[in-house]
Parts: structure tokens; sequence; C-alpha cells
């Protein structure tokens, strides 16, 4: 990684520049992988599917205008009595199950990418406070994360989320349901993010470049954010990758739980906790698509996360 | 070592009170007790009254040493949902939980260790890429959703297990046991497979992880190079080595089963705690949710104390020296 | 001249990584006779160190031996099958490594490690075992042996752990030790009296030593016949007093006169210019011909096997008899 005083670079042309990123050994060790470049191809059409939910998905599930009785319980459109209007089967209420993946994937992303960059901003911030500081903030922080490693991340997550529910009329938690759980995620998860920021604070901290921005009389701030935190955030940045899936995978359980997103805006765990009712009388359809295309989602995102660990781990060179 | 023992108890009540603080604020002021106990007609001097006769509007202090002193022996109130005393909730909830938790704790550590060992010591046969690839999936899966599958499969496919439930528990005492009848014990297979799956692969890489570590240090490589056999070197060193600190680290791991019995317990509708916390969330009944929060706390308090007790026990260089080896 | 115990013989150590693959030792040879002391000398990452690993068979994958054979007492060990190698290690050859604090496992005591390596090499009573490893521990100097058996690495200071070391290196009573920079990690007073103590060990046990270091002085008092890599090729090898004296080739005559002299009259210390390269980065023909003052178009061209340079061996083109004038 680039060390520290920044020099002004000349403009580079972007052809040269691509050619270097595709001989790069980490493109190189990325085709050689079949599992991994399988599990990239997965996450892209997931990924895909959920942005364009809203252009792509062949119903609107939650316009109650377009949704009717008449269509309930339809099976997937291979076996007997379905048909391809709704290709994965309806649910309970005439709903396209289909669509309701598209848009709960929509959503299952989107609060999982919220949590962990809101967890990264929280531990980054923490951790290079703890690191340059030192002394009190250093143990008040570090004391804070003791406390909270104690405690596993759908505890915290679910005492959250119980303490809003009191504190709110019941009407009003819906609407703030997904900002509630971002929240609750990300301070579950900013810990490990604040240590290791902070571990490598503490050594960059001594090296010499730091050592002559304080003499030239550059100012903490800047030299926090200009010198020190390019230096830090790089293992920082494939923990978030492989946080990312357990961030998606808390959300699901969480609503899976019937604490999560409600039933009006569903993620994929919302999806399957509707459809665990039906599972008894026939309709597996209801649950196992979403929960199929949410493990599909999660692993392939874990995937990814282990392959960037492993081609950027400098010990495996 | 006494010195040790002294600091981390301390530190150990240390966190406990803060536990306690936060459950006390959930109790006090999150919504309002009086409400949740007195019809809507009540008037407002009448609650005024009832605030007063229940010490609601004492200091801060007086109220907390007092929600400790109750705490302590047992005592935190009526559940609004049940109106109940919490106690004896917890108390009639409790075996189930734990019986759970420890079977799950059990898999974990007897199927989880032996497969990180082995696929730390034989990177590349097939049996290990295809362990690693299972345990990649263990972790990825969700763990209601093996539930479900497992549901799935086995209760409503091939009918051979229960899906809900413990099935016939006796009860020896205060304490109700499913594990001594046929029943009872087909019950909770599913349930402590499911909570157990992400817990063991858990330990399966973090044993494997740690055993390649290990393999790559200087004294492994003097050994080898002092001509001992693989056995000894693998077994008698290595595994030795690598167990230490995953003993630590799974101690701390298997703490957290408890909580995720949450998730399991949901699932397959397991009378246990987490069941009864799952539905006090959802109902916003405090009084249960701060006993809850005030035991699980008591319990991690517990399992790290026991643990750190352990470590020092099993790593001679900790036995003389002050300074505590940092864990990851 | 009597058959040397050791024979290296055109070995090259390849590394294949990503997509390339690297040689670390290109195409080396030597020999080491019975109780033969011999140095091996250079800078970081001149493949020191592989060399030995090489010959004991430790390489770690994915380095590995591409061609050459090294012969122990007229036996060719190189190809071996991994547990006749196994019994060699510690038996015929014994090993030591830089760090001693590093190279005894923590949680076992150094009574355990050294009853466990007699045991894996001699078939011995528990208690003739223990008598063994307290006589060892007496003979590297560790007094109070029969307290100290049972305490843990972490109670020796790091003289004494190598001494430990040592000790257990020499449990077997190996023919050949292969000393990998036994005295960098400790202090210098420290630093005397282990390679005094080596010396002594081997002198009485008549045990050959393959000393691997980057420290010039420790050769010139111990060493017999010293070796000279670079970039993973040996560029000079002879007896330590002629190639201290009267260094041959261009890069040990920097080396030598490198180091500074108490009494001299310089005012500024002496360097070579420049940075031994990579392993990526060796450059065609001979490795040190950029950094050469006294390099010519064929040292870029075509790397030079060692020759015969007066009392020393020497790769290096200026002593192509072709060249010199007769």
């Amino acid at each position: 990684m680039a060390e520290g005083v920044f020099t002004a670079a000349a403009p580079v042309r972007l052809a040269p520049k691509l050619r270097r990123v595709f001989d790069s050994d980490l493109w190189w060790s990325f085709r050689r992988s079949p599992v991994t470049v399988a599990a990239a191809v997965m996450a892209l059409v997931i990924i895909g599917g959920a942005v364009f939910a809203p252009w792509i998905a062949p119903h609107d599930p939650w316009d109650p205008a377009s949704v009717s009785l008449l269509d309930a319980s339809n099976p997937p459109a291979w076996l007997e009595g379905g048909s391809w209007t709704f290709p994965l089967g309806t649910d309970n209420q005439g709903r396209d199950v289909l669509s309701a993946i598209l848009y709960g994937s929509r959503l299952s992303l989107f609060v999982g990418s919220a949590a962990v960059l809101l967890a990264l901003l929280i531990g980054v911030t923490l951790g290079l406070l703890a690191g340059w500081c030192g002394g009190l903030t250093d143990t008040i922080i570090m004391r804070i994360a003791d406390v909270k490693l104690s405690f596993p991340a759908i505890l915290l997550a679910l005492l959250i989320d119980g303490v809003v529910r009191g504190m709110l009329p019941r009407d009003a938690q819906s609407e703030i349901a997904s900002y509630v759980l971002i929240t609750a995620i990300a301070l579950s998860f900013w810990v490990q993010y604040a240590r290791t920021v902070r571990a490598s604070t503490l050594v960059e901290r001594n090296k010499e470049y730091i050592q002559a921005a304080r003499v030239i009389g550059v100012s903490p701030a800047k030299i926090i954010l200009g010198h020190l935190l390019p230096n830090v955030i790089g293992p920082v940045l494939v923990i978030a990758t492989i946080n990312l899936a357990l961030a998606i995978l808390t959300e699901a359980t969480l609503s899976f739980l019937g604490v999560g997103l409600p039933p009006t805006q569903p993620s994929l765990g919302t999806l399957i906790r509707n459809g665990n009712d039906y599972l008894f009388s026939g309709d597996w359809w209801i649950s196992i698509f979403p929960g199929v295309v949410l493990a599909v989602l999660i692993l392939s995102v874990n995937l990814l996360g282990d392959w960037l660990r492993d081609a950027l781990n400098p010990k495996l060179r | 070592m006494i010195a040790f023992l002294v600091q981390r108890l301390f530190q150990a009540v240390l966190v406990m009170l803060t536990v306690a603080l936060i459950a006390f604020a959930l109790f006090n002021y999150v919504g309002d007790p009086i409400s949740s106990m007195v019809g809507q007609d009540t008037s407002v001097a009448d609650r005024e009254r009832l605030r007063h006769e229940l010490g609601l509007d004492d200091s801060f202090i007086v109220q907390f040493v007092r929600f400790v002193g109750r705490a302590a022996r047992g005592d935190f109130g009526l559940s609004y949902q049940q109106q109940r005393p919490v106690g004896q909730i917890i108390l009639e909830k409790m075996p189930a939980t734990l019986e759970l938790s420890f079977m799950a704790a059990a898999l974990a550590l007897v199927i989880g260790v032996p497969m990180g060992i082995y696929t730390g010591l034989h990177r590349d046969t097939w049996l290990s890429q295809l362990l690693l690839a299972l345990s990649l999936v263990g972790v990825s899966l969700p763990t209601f959703l093996i539930g479900i599958l497992l549901i799935l499969v086995f209760a409503v496919v091939l009918g051979w297990l229960p899906s809900f439930g413990r099935g016939n528990v006796v009860h020896f005492g205060w304490w109700s046991s499913g594990l001594v009848t046929l029943d009872g014990v087909r019950a909770i297979i599913m349930p402590a497979v499911t909570l157990s799956l992400f817990q063991m692969t858990l330990i399966m890489r973090l044993v494997r992880a740690e055993m390649f570590e290990v393999l790559r240090t200087d004294y492994i490589k003097f050994a080898r190079a002092r001509g001992l056999t693989s056995r000894a070197v693998n077994f008698g060193h290595a595994l030795k080595n690598t167990l230490v600190p995953v003993i630590t680290i799974a101690g701390l791991q298997l703490g957290s089963i408890i909580a995720f019995a949450i998730i399991t317990e949901t699932v397959f509708q397991w009378p246990g705690m987490g069941l009864m916390f799952i539905q006090a969330v959802s109902f916003a009944d405090i009084p249960v949710m701060a006993a809850y929060l005030v035991l699980v706390g008591f319990f991690f308090v517990v399992i790290n104390f026991v643990v750190d007790l352990l470590y020092h026990v099993v790593d001679p260089r900790l036995r003389v020296d002050r300074e505590r080896a940092v864990l990851g | 001249m009597p058959e040397p115990l050791l024979r290296v013989e055109n070995l090259r150590v390849e590394l294949p990584i990503r997509r390339n693959v690297l040689t670390a030792i290109d195409d080396i040879s030597f020999t080491i006779g019975p109780g033969e002391v011999l140095g091996v000398v250079g800078e970081s990452g001149a493949g020191k160190s592989l060399t030995g690993a090489a010959i004991i068979g430790l390489l770690e994958p994915p380095l590995r031996i591409a061609a050459g054979r090294v012969t122990l007492a007229g036996r060719r060990i190189d190809n071996l099958p991994s547990e006749a190698m196994r019994r060699i290690r510690g038996r015929e050859i014994g090993a030591i490594f830089q760090d001693p604090l590093t190279s005894l496992n923590p949680l076992c005591t150094i009574g355990r490690q050294l009853i466990e390596t007699i045991h894996t090499h001699l078939d011995l009573s528990p208690a003739a075992a223990r008598d063994r490893a307290l006589a060892l521990l007496r003979e590297v100097g560790i007094a109070g042996a029969e307290a100290r058996i049972d305490h843990y690495p972490h109670q020796f200071s790091g003289g004494m752990r190598q001494r430990v070391v040592i000790a257990l290196a020499i449990a077997a009573n190996p023919r050949l030790i292969i000393a990998d920079e036994p005295t960098t990690a400790l202090d210098v007073s420290i630093q005397a009296q282990i390679i005094a103590l080596l010396k002594r060990l081997c002198g009485d046990h008549g045990t050959a030593v393959m000393l691997v270091t980057h420290d010039m002085g420790v050769i010139a008092e111990t060493a017999h016949r010293v070796a000279v890599m670079y970039a993973g090729r040996i560029v000079e090898i002879g007896e330590v007093a002629e190639v201290v004296a009267h260094p041959r080739h261009p890069y040990t005559r920097g080396l030598m006169d490198a180091i500074p002299r108490i009494g001299g009259r310089r005012q500024r210390l002496r360097q070579v210019d420049g940075a031994m390269p990579r392993l990526g980065e060796i450059p065609q023909g001979c490795a040190f011909s950029p950094r050469c003052p006294e390099a010519v178009d064929r040292c870029r061209r075509q790397g030079p096997n060692l020759l015969p340079a007066g009392g020393t061996e020497a790769a290096c083109w200026l002593y192509d008899k072709v060249l010199l004038p007769a």
C-alpha cells in the first residue's frame, strides 16, 4: 500500500490502467477459482434482481389493488395447478412469490449493507480515537467493547428492538422498522472494526511518517484522516465483506423471529416467516423459495469474502 | 494467582452491575410500569398513590439498589403479559433451554473438534475439501432455515421426528428433563442439531485455522528437525498447542449458544427461556425482558470466568507471569 | 582426501508461486568433511537457510528440490521417502535455528522435550533417558540441571535457552549439525559463549557443522572453510584464512572492505552500492554484475561457475584462464 506523503499524481489514461487490473494477480486468482466465479455470478444475479426489482418484477405484490384472493395458494408454474403468470407460485393472499422475492431481496440487501456501513463508520471512528488518543479514551472505549462482546449480536438487536417497541406506539413501529434494524445490527458489529483499526493505529502511530507530520505541525485531524486512515483501512474492508453475509443473516433471523421488518415491507426473512405457517398444509413454495434465495445470497457473499481475504493475504503470496 | 482471581471477580461484578443497570433502566424508563398494571380508567390521583406506594418516585440510586437487591433474590416482579411472578416463569422454562444448550454444545464439540483436527492435518484430501465446503454452507445457512429444512424432511415428509415441543417430560423436583424418555429424546434431536450446526462449523474452522498457525511455528519445525515421529509432532505438540487458545474461544462461543437458543426454540416451539423472551419482546413485557437479560448476563460472566481460570491452569506461562496473552 | 561427510551437487531449489516459478537456489555444490566446520555467509535472502532446509528435507511446500543431489556419507538422501528421512533427522543430521524462544514448545518442560527426543532415536529405559538428558544439560553448561530439567522454556534466559536447543540438537549424537544463525538473536556477550560452546562440543564429539550466518566475525573465529552466497549461488568458497585475507570475488572483496577496522584511518564506511536482487528480479548472467565494479559484457550474458582462483574458488569470469593471460 502506498505509504506516507501524498504526491501529485499525473493523470493516468484508462486503458493501460484497466489492462493492469486484468493482468494483476488478483484477477488471475479470481479466474483460477471456478467456485469464486460461480459465487460472483450468483451474487450478481441476485443483487441485480434486487436493485432492478421495481422494473423487472412481473407484479407488485404490495399494491392491494393488483392482488386478488382468487389467485391464492397457486403452486409453482411447473406443477399441476400452476401457471406462468406466477412462475414461483403465490402465497395465501394471492401475492406473487417471485415478485415478493425480488422486493424482499432488495430490503435484505439494503438493510444488510447499511448496517455494515454504519458499523464500519462507528467502529473505524472509535478505533481511530482509541488508538490515537490512548489513555482514558482508549480504556473507556475498549471496556465498552468488552462488555458488548459478551453479548451475541442477536441478543443485542432483540433488546434494542424490544426497547423501541416499548417506547413507540404500534403504527409508528412499522415505518421506522428498517432504521431500527440497521442501527441494532450495526451496534452489534462495530467492535471488530474498532479493535482492528485500533491495533493498526497503535502500530502506525509510532512510524516515522506520522512522527514527521506531527513535528511539522499538521493538525491531528488531518493526520488521522489523511495519513493514518488510508493505511489502516485495508484489513477492515476485508472484514466488512465477510460481515455483509453475517449482517444479511442477522437481519433475516430477526425478521423471521418477528422483530425485524414487518409483513408490510417484508424482507426475505419475513417472507420465510409468513410461509412457515403453510409448510404443513403442503404449500411449501411460499417459504422454501425465499429460503433458497437467501441461502444462495449469503453463501455467495461468504465465498467472495473468503476469496478476497485469501487473495489479499500477504502471507500467502 | 490470588490477585488474578480477585481482579477477575471484581471485573465480573462490574459487568453484572452494568447489565443490571441496563435492565433496571429498561424496567423503569421504557414504557410506564404503572400503566401496564392498572386499567385505563384509573384516576391520575390513584396512579400517583400507587406510584408512591411502590416506591417509584424515590431517587434513582434508591430504586436501583432496591432493584439489585430484589434481583439477587430472583424477584423481578410480575410479568405484564402473564401476571405471574417472573421468577416462577423462568424457573419453569430454564431446564428446557439448559438441556437443549448442553446437548448442542456437546454435539458441537464432539464433532467440531475432531473435524477441525483432521482438516488441519490433512489439507488436501477430498474429505477435507468436502468438510470445508460443508462448513461454509453451515456458516451461511441461517439457523432458522436449517430448522425449517429439517422439519420439512424429517417431520413433514418422513414423519420420523416430532416437529415441535419437548415430548414427554419427567419432573425431578424443580427440574424437568426430556432426556430420560424416548419421546423426549426424539424431540430433542432436531433442535439440538439445528442449534449446534453453526457453532460446530465455527469450532471446526477455528481448530483448523489454529492448527495451521501452530504447524508453521518454529518449535514444530525444530521438532521435525529432531526427527520426532509425525504422531509425536502432530498430536503431542501441535494438538496440545492448538487446543489451548481454542479452549477459551470455544468456551465463549458455547456461552452464546444460550442466546442462539432463542431462534431454535422459536422454530421448534421449544418451551424454553428463548421462546419466552421472544414472546416478551413482541409484547413489550419489560419485566421478563429485564430478567432474561440479567440471567443471560450472569451465565456469560460465569462462563467467561471459568474459561479464564481454565486458560490460566492450562498455560504454564501464565502461572508465573502476570501478563495475559491477548486473544484475537 | 577422505570421503566427505556431506556432498551437495548441483542443488537447485525452486518456488512455484502464482503464475511463475522462481529459483531460490541455483545450482550450488559443496562438501563438508567429517568434523569440519563450513561457514555459509551472505545477506538475508541469499539462500543460506534454504540450503540447510533442503539438506535436512524440511523445505516447506511449494518450495521443492528441482535438481541435484545431496549425499550423506555416500548415501543419497535428497530423494528418500519421508519415514527414512525422518530417521536421519536428529540421528545423523541435527539442526539449530535462530530464535531459541520460538524453537521450544512453550507448553512442555525442557525435560519432556529432551527425553522425547532421546526416546525417538535411542533405545533407553526411562531412567537412563533421564540420566542422559541431565548429562546433556550439564554438558551444555546449565547449572543445577537436576532442578531445571522440569522447568518451562520461558523460565530460562535467552542464552540458556539456546544452550537447551543445542542440547536437543546433539541429543542423539548426530554427525552433522546445521546451525542456522544460532547467535543472531542473542546479546553480543552471550554470542561468544554460545560459539565457544559449539566449538567445544563439536570438537569433543567430532561433529561437522554447517554454520549459516551473516556475521563474518563468527565465521573467522569458528569455521575451517567458508562459502559466500549471493542471490542463490555460491560465489566464493575456500579456507577461511585465505578468503578473509585475500578475497577473490568482487562481492567478497566488497564484504571484507565493508568491515570497519579499529585503528583504520578511513573516514567513511565503505559499502557495496545497490542491493541484492529479490527472488523474482535476478538479472541474467552473473547476478552480481549490476553492482560489480569490474563487470564486463560477458558477465551480463553468462553466469560463471566456480572457477579455481589461486587459494580459493570464485564464480567470476576474472578467473577464467581463457581470458587471463597465461
